[in-house]
């Protein structure tokens, strides 16, 4: 049933490509008109084959287009040799009874060459299929050969899909818009056109119209148009650079969140924090291992797993570093930085003894790899969830922090240690946890950043520079700020890529966070007043 | 001037400056002078060696000064070694001449390769070594002033200071990995040939840079001594124990700091300048904040605020690293990594801290 | 020109200061007359260490005028130069250099050039030495003279800092809870000190020790949320309704 239907609506939209019914006996005389070797005449023949939508026509002249197409000068009757070498009759398609005797080949030169490219491109346009028909289409757009004007304009009047009909148009526009015989008006409105189709191509072609090869109406017009264009671009190129500096910004945000917590609200400063977003990512790689090996069909789900596990490797490591150094250098920040700065050594080396010191490969699930195309606004799916997972993350935290009793307990002792121990509240496990917490959450964004990042020992530390100038810029002890922070410094630094090139845009990024520190010491949301002095 | 240097001595010091003395001629000597054969020769490899661990601790002594007296905890020194490194790099690169693998007289072969033309103005004046010797000190001084300038006069102190210091190594570590910065991008500056005249390979050339290196360390040390012994070092004390007291007492604590930064800063270039010739190449490398970070733990493993800890811990630090990354490359940054944790937890006034306590004299950091 | 400004030390006029939306000062105005002492009473939250954070430029006011010696707008300074310019204070929780000894501490304190360049030379010359041993004498800690500041107790390290006070010779003495922490015979002592350093410099003392400020004898300013509630001599003061009700209690 189903075949039936789609064999009557290739027959129907046969019937309704092919432009005129050609009758055998005029088949015979155009077909006879590229029998010759005078080339004005074979070019026009061409042209009249392309425009006639004789069957076959298209085998023809991508035969001559071979040098496969010979003729009998005797009756001027087309042969096409095969790949075989076997001959065959254009007419009719049919072997010949014998082997043809006395054939010439149909010559080509370089004006016949021309025509013959323009035939066949006009030729593709009538295809059956749609696809085909818009890259016949896009090829004349990018040609803009004035011979398949008068194809075009066949197939736009019969043309039932709007899309490829669109194609067609913009195709016509192309053409027109720098042929100079064409009618003012026709080249005013092509301009139009193609401001509207508002592409790189478009542009290019809109700024090449000039006093020289246009009247002045038309380069007013096309001027007005490319600028319509350029605006446009620099929309999209704006909304790139910001979606980049979106998903830069998720990054770091996963990267600072943890630390947020621990330097940001318990002032400890942790230097094995990148260390913790190692962990993480390598539990990722451990559980894809498990995963690949056991039971493969799960792999989309190793993510997931991997989140839970990875906070609790991170989390319980962080538990025991506080425990077993930490704890000992409460108040006393500058030691705390040298003997973490140890600890992220000792990590480091332990990855590498242990998983060897290349790159690791972390696999992306089914659901993070793919691009959404939003017209010419590129998404792709890993940045769109790491962007949608730093942010629960953060949330999260947030809920944590402002609505479970330990969140309080923990706002407690932060704040007045020794008014929270009086209240019977045990400030030892609460530093304890408090630190886990914010370890197990730089383990979750180790999970996030194997999808984007090399897995390596050095994973850590390419982002703890990073991520405590986030902390520091966004405002200590204050987690909006780290959120604010991120998403600034992510943007910042895609914007000034573009402007100073990657590398001198992360200097200057640096240089400009170094001043701002300096004018306001305490970040962007500072707190003020006596309490911040002792 | 010499009074000045040599004020309040006392055994430690003494001991320090004679040591040193003693080092400077006897390894030239057990070096050039004493037979191949011997058993007391002491080979070519181990002068460069012993020489590189010298100006490492000329560094930790530059170190010591800001942070022991000071407080300042700069996690961004190994920037003025660098700095101080690529000066005398860019010297000795002019001085290959045209004996370079593309024998242009005036641009070292990674211009000619790189296809510029012309020298950088940058270059300038590089061949003459006073010229350099000036810009091995001005140029980490002249950094350290405008850095901490900024730093100090917005009281950026603390661990945000230390951040910012290593931030500020950072961001160098990324602009000389840039070729068109013109200092060799990745692959720094090296294949010296001669040091004001004499050959950098050979073994007198060594010899007398190691006894050079020797001289600065004391040199440098009898200046961080003489500071941190006068009015100067009383009111750096204070600073660190209690800045806005300080201030409330009327003294400007950033002019304070800037002053120690920038003598600091300025040492710690004449340590690469020192550095460089022995070891025969600079790369950016040099700036990576684990290098600065690195340094620290010397000063810690020494004993903070005591000048003398803080060149023996460079020196011992650097001892076991060379021992360690011989035999057993993997066990040095668990070595190293153990050294941070213990030392900061069990032995956080350093060894000679430990032995001062030890031996019932207080610490010179305490008081003078 | 206004003879309050023209006549005083110091000159607060509509001084308003606020962290967070709390205001600390509140419109304060406050004159000390040179040579005077004063001693500022009130609850705590009053804005007491707040006034003396703004007069030696630890905190700036958001508005107001704060004038030293007629004529000297402290507003745009900062600690050190304000220090220079002959103010000294006293913290309220004692704040000394623990890590040097007591002479050492006086000698930081002592009165002389401040610069970083000046200070590489002329360390304990003998005029230093005998003016510290002066005010060694006069704040009774000569036998602790070599010992580290760290090890006081905190009442010798009220001294010490009272001391330091003394060496550094300012034109204006703002002094924090100075008895805290100090026996009867101190506190007497201290009072018997502060007075008869008045008159010479002007002294401004903050102390919630009601027998204390009574000993003072001298004129008394009661504040209360940023703003003068009540000022005038101890009994015109105490007697105050208001005064009764914020602070002392009926």
């Amino acid at each position: 049933m189903m075949r039936a239907i789609l064999l009557i609506l290739g027959l129907l939209s046969c019937s309704l490509l092919s432009p005129l019914p050609v009758r055998a006996d005029d088949s015979a005389a155009l077909l006879s008109r590229l029998a010759t070797d005078n080339y004005g005449d074979i070019e026009s023949g061409i042209t009249a084959l392309a425009s006639s939508g004789l069957a076959g026509s298209e085998i023809i002249l991508n035969a001559l287009a071979d040098g496969r197409l010979s003729y009998r000068p005797s009756d001027k009757a087309l042969f096409i040799k095969d790949a075989s070498g076997a001959w065959m009759e254009a007419a009719t398609n049919a072997t010949p009874a014998s082997v043809p005797m006395g054939l010439k080949p149909v010559k080509v030169n370089n004006r016949v060459r021309r025509a013959l490219e323009a035939a066949l491109g006009s030729m593709t346009l009538m295809s059956p299929d749609p696809l085909k028909r818009i890259a016949a289409a896009d090829a004349v757009f990018k040609s803009r050969d004035a011979n398949t004007l008068a194809a075009l304009d066949a197939v736009i009047s019969k043309e039932a899909d709007a899309t490829v009909k669109r194609h067609f148009e913009d195709a016509r526009a192309a053409v027109l818009m720098l042929k100079s015989d064409a009618p003012e008006a026709d080249r005013v409105a092509a301009a139009n056109t193609l401001g509207a189709r508002g592409d790189q191509d478009s542009l290019a072609l809109l700024s090449s119209v000039t006093e020289a090869n246009a009247p002045a109406n038309v380069v007013a017009s096309a001027s007005l148009a490319a600028k319509g264009i350029e605006r446009r671009l620099a929309l999209l190129s704006t909304a790139q650079n910001a979606w980049y500096g979106l998903s830069l910004g998720s990054v770091l945000l996963l990267a600072a969140i943890g630390l947020a917590i621990t330097f940001g609200v318990m002032g400890i400063i942790n230097m094995a924090h990148g260390e913790m977003v190692m962990l993480g990512a390598y539990t990722t790689f451990v559980v894809q291992e498990f995963i690949r090996a056991k039971a493969p069909s799960l792999f989309d789900w190793s993510l997931p797993i991997a989140i839970p596990l990875a906070f609790c490797v991170s989390g319980l490591v962080g538990l025991l570093i506080e425990r077993l150094i930490i704890r000992h250098l409460y108040g006393r920040p500058l030691e705390t930085l040298l003997a973490t700065w140890g600890v992220s050594l000792v990590l480091q080396q332990a990855v590498r003894s242990i998983f060897g010191a290349n790159n690791r490969e972390v696999g992306a699930p089914s659901y993070m790899t793919g691009v959404w195309d939003l017209g010419g606004f590129q998404i792709t799916y890993g940045r769109l969830w790491i962007i949608v997972f730093s942010l629960a993350v953060f949330l999260a935290l947030l809920v944590v922090m402002k609505g479970t009793s330990l969140g309080l307990r923990m706002r407690a002792v932060i704040q007045n240690r020794r008014m929270a121990a009086a209240m019977g509240i045990r400030t030892p496990v609460i530093d304890a946890l408090t630190f886990a917490l914010g370890s197990g959450v730089a383990g979750i964004a180790g999970v996030a950043l194997s999808q984007i990042d090399n897995v390596s020992p050095n994973l850590g530390q390419s982002y703890i520079i990073d991520s405590f100038l986030v902390v520091v810029f966004g405002g200590v002890g204050n987690l909006w700020g780290t959120l604010l922070g991120a998403l600034s410094l992510g943007l910042a630094n895609k914007f000034l890529e573009p402007l100073a090139g990657a590398v001198l845009g992360k200097i200057v990024l640096l240089a400009i966070i170094i001043l701002f520190i300096q004018r306001r010491p305490r970040g962007l949301f500072a707190l003020k007043g006596r309490a911040v002095e002792s | 001037m010499i009074a000045f240097l040599f004020r309040r001595f006392d055994k430690t010091a003494t001991g320090f400056i004679l040591a040193l003395a003693l080092i400077a001629v006897l390894v030239p000597v057990f070096n050039l002078v004493v037979s191949e054969t011997s058993a007391f020769h002491i080979p070519n490899y181990l002068v460069a060696l012993w020489g590189k661990y010298l100006s490492y601790a000329l560094l930790a002594v530059a170190l010591d000064l800001v942070w022991g007296y000071c407080g300042i905890l700069s996690l961004g020194h190994g920037a003025f070694f660098a700095l101080g490194g690529y000066a005398m790099g860019m010297y000795l690169m002019r001085q290959i001449g045209a004996r370079g693998v593309y024998a242009n007289p005036i641009l070292p072969d990674f211009m000619v390769f790189l296809n510029w033309k012309e020298l950088p103005y940058t270059w300038y004046f590089f061949d003459h070594f006073a010229y350099a010797a000036l810009m091995v000190v001005l140029v980490p001084s002249l950094l350290a002033l405008v850095f901490g300038w900024f730093a100090f006069r917005s009281r950026v102190t603390g661990v945000y200071l230390s951040i910012i210091t290593q931030s500020l190594t950072y961001a160098l570590l990324l602009a000389f990995f840039r070729n068109d910065m013109g200092f060799g991008g990745n692959n720094g500056l090296t294949d010296f040939k001669d040091i004001v005249g004499a050959s950098i390979q050979s073994p007198s050339t060594r010899a007398a840079l190691f006894a050079l290196t020797a001289v600065f360390l004391a040199l440098g040390f009898l200046v961080a001594r003489a500071l941190v012994t006068s009015r100067f070092g009383q009111v750096l004390a204070a600073i660190r124990d209690a800045e806005s007291r300080t201030r409330f007492l009327g003294y400007r604590v950033e002019h304070y700091k800037l002053l120690v930064f920038v003598v600091s800063a300025a040492m710690a270039g004449i340590a690469g300048a020192l550095y460089v010739p022995q070891v025969g190449i600079i790369n950016p490398s040099e700036f990576a904040p684990a290098n600065s970070i690195e340094a620290v733990i010397w000063v810690a493993v020494g004993g903070r605020g005591t000048l003398v800890g803080a060149a023996i811990g460079a020196v011992l630090v650097n001892f076991a690293k060379t021992w360690l990354t011989g035999t057993s490359p993997e066990f040095w940054l668990y070595g190293l990594g153990a050294l941070f944790i213990l030392v900061t937890l069990f032995l956080p006034k350093g060894i000679v801290g430990a032995l001062a306590a030890r031996f019932g004299q207080r610490g010179e950091g305490d008081a003078a | 020109m206004n003879p309050d400004l023209t006549d005083s030390i110091l000159y607060l006029d509509a001084v308003s200061v606020s962290f967070d939306g709390f205001r600390a000062l509140n419109d304060l105005s406050l004159v000390v007359g040179r040579g005077e002492l004063r001693a500022i009473i009130g609850p705590n939250g009053a804005g007491k260490t707040t006034m003396m954070d703004v007069v030696t430029g630890k905190t700036r006011p958001d508005n107001g005028t704060v004038v030293f010696d007629g004529s000297t707008d402290l507003t745009a300074m900062d600690e050190a130069a304000i220090a220079a310019l002959g103010i000294g204070r006293k913290f309220q929780k004692p704040t000394v250099f623990d890590g040097q000894t007591v002479e050492d501490n006086l000698l930081l304190a002592l009165e002389g050039p401040r610069s970083a360049v000046s200070s590489l030379f002329g360390w304990r010359s003998r005029v230093a030495v005998e003016q510290v041993l002066d005010v060694l004498a006069i704040v009774r800690l000569g036998d602790l003279r070599a010992k580290l500041a760290g090890s006081l107790s905190h009442g010798q390290k009220q001294w010490l800092e009272i001391g330091m006070l003394l060496a550094q010779n300012p034109k204006l003495l703002l002094v924090d809870e100075p008895v805290a922490g100090m026996t009867d015979a101190e506190t007497e002592e201290t009072a018997r000190l502060l007075t008869s350093i008045a008159g010479d410099h002007a002294v401004v003392v903050v102390e919630h020790d009601m027998s204390f400020v009574r000993t003072l004898n001298c004129k008394v300013t009661c504040l209360h949320e940023g703003s003068v509630l009540a000022e005038g001599s101890i009994d015109l003061v105490s007697a105050n309704d208001r005064v009764i009700d914020v602070y002392l209690g009926r």
